[in-house]
């Protein structure tokens, strides 16, 4: 690839999607979009791009930035921040909106729905304790084309043995052929909306959790702050953000501070920067 | 060093399973039926158990009932990793005592995720 052409697809795709691409990744480029030119009939890589220069073809352009934003996404992903979310955000939750019963989840880059459905599925584990909840669940994705297979629900076999405990697969899936469907109960629970980070998030309301995790990672620090900070103006003052394990908050904005104890979660702070009063029940 | 107890009639695959546990740290120990399985456990009983299910001499399900029905031992994990990926096997194994279940093809991933969730990763 040359270097115009490199330029092109880097600022093509920082713009649409905040995605930065670097020379030393150009790799990416090749093995997720020669897959997708050969799929429209072009001979490869470089036809695309003549492509996309010439004829601005949106339909194009959106599937070449699904073919780079879409990742690997998995049940429990890393496992800890799920326990962070059962064993001390939800519980905390529970005490602090006991007189409305009403919980709001954002899960910001839902991908093909594990994170969401992961979250729903703790929930009805102890449904006992939530069954006279209102319980909002949204995933939001930059890509149509994932959203639509979060929503089916349907899995193959690798993908429900990564991070699922069998007795939950067992539980809440059901085999159709070589796939693995998730119940309707849970599917349910979760709403999707197709959302491009880099743009308003008016009309989403306010939430009590959110997710946000490996998609900061692929941004600019500016675009980082720019997330961060739009979130926190949609997050509740006692409410909590999930990063990914390699993302934090430090040197971008200093609006959230870590929770104590609980990797990867940060609490929203107050004028003076400080974890706001109504968020330090989450640091224990 | 947790150890692993590798139960399969193939050598391809007990070969390709010792290579991803040892990455994981695990001492690995093979065993080439569920009679051959209980010898080796016999002598010494290791952390977890990845069991093949269908084997010739004993298979993978009458060693588990075996083995979770001897008295006076510590019990190991028994993780499944047949190609058997029908629910109702998948109900058989939990009910004689298996801890997960793994469907054949697996990969180090999966391996990781599954011995995470019981614990040993």
């Amino acid at each position: 690839m040359n270097s115009e052409d490199f330029e092109l697809m880097r600022d093509l795709l920082k713009t649409r999607s905040g995605l930065i691409i670097t020379p030393d990744k150009v790799y990416l480029l090749e093995s997720r979009l020669t897959p997708l030119a050969r799929r429209s009939g072009l001979e490869g890589l470089d036809d695309l791009v003549a492509k996309i220069r010439t004829e601005r073809n949106e339909e194009l352009i959106t599937e070449v930035v699904d073919a780079m934003t879409t990742n690997e996404s998995f049940f429990f992903r890393d496992k800890n921040p799920f326990d962070a979310m059962e064993n001390s955000i939800l519980p905390a939750l529970r005490e602090s909106r006991a007189d409305r019963k009403h919980l709001r989840i954002w899960c910001a880059a839902a991908s093909s729905g594990q994170e969401p459905y992961s979250i729903a599925l703790i929930m009805k584990e102890k449904w006992e304790m939530w069954k006279d909840w209102r319980i909002e669940i949204l995933g939001t994705d930059i890509s149509r084309k994932i959203l639509d297979k979060a929503r089916r629900g349907l899995y193959s076999q690798f993908e429900v043995q990564r991070g699922l405990p069998v007795q939950m697969m067992i539980k809440y899936f059901t085999q159709k052929g070589d796939l693995w469907e998730l119940s309707e109960d849970i599917r349910s629970m979760v709403q999707y909306k197709e959302l491009n980070l880099l743009q308003s998030f008016d009309g989403l309301g306010r939430f009590d959790v959110i997710f946000c995790r490996n998609v900061l990672i692929y941004f600019d620090t500016d675009n980082k702050a720019s997330v961060l900070d739009r979130m926190y103006e949609h997050l509740a003052p006692d409410g909590s953000v999930f990063l990914g394990a390699a993302e934090t908050v430090l040197g971008i904005t200093n609006r959230y501070k870590p929770v104590r104890g609980l990797r990867g979660v940060y609490a929203p702070t107050d004028a003076e920067g400080n974890i706001a009063p109504a968020a330090l029940s989450l640091t224990g | 060093m947790k150890s692993c107890l590798v139960v399969d009639d193939s050598k391809v695959i007990r070969k390709v399973a010792r290579r991803i546990l040892e990455e994981l740290s695990f001492e690995t120990i093979e065993a080439v039926d569920g009679r051959d399985a209980l010898d080796q456990c016999n002598r010494s009983m290791p952390d977890v158990v990845l069991l093949d299910w269908n084997m010739p001499v004993m298979n993978g399900l009458d060693f588990l009932i075996e083995l979770r029905q001897t008295p006076g031992i510590q019990q190991p994990i028994v993780v499944f990793c047949t190609t058997e990926n029908d629910l109702s096997h998948i109900k058989i194994a939990l009910e004689a005592g298996a801890d997960e279940y793994i469907m054949k093809p697996f990969d180090r991933e999966i391996i990781e995720a599954k011995f995470a969730q019981v614990g040993l990763v």
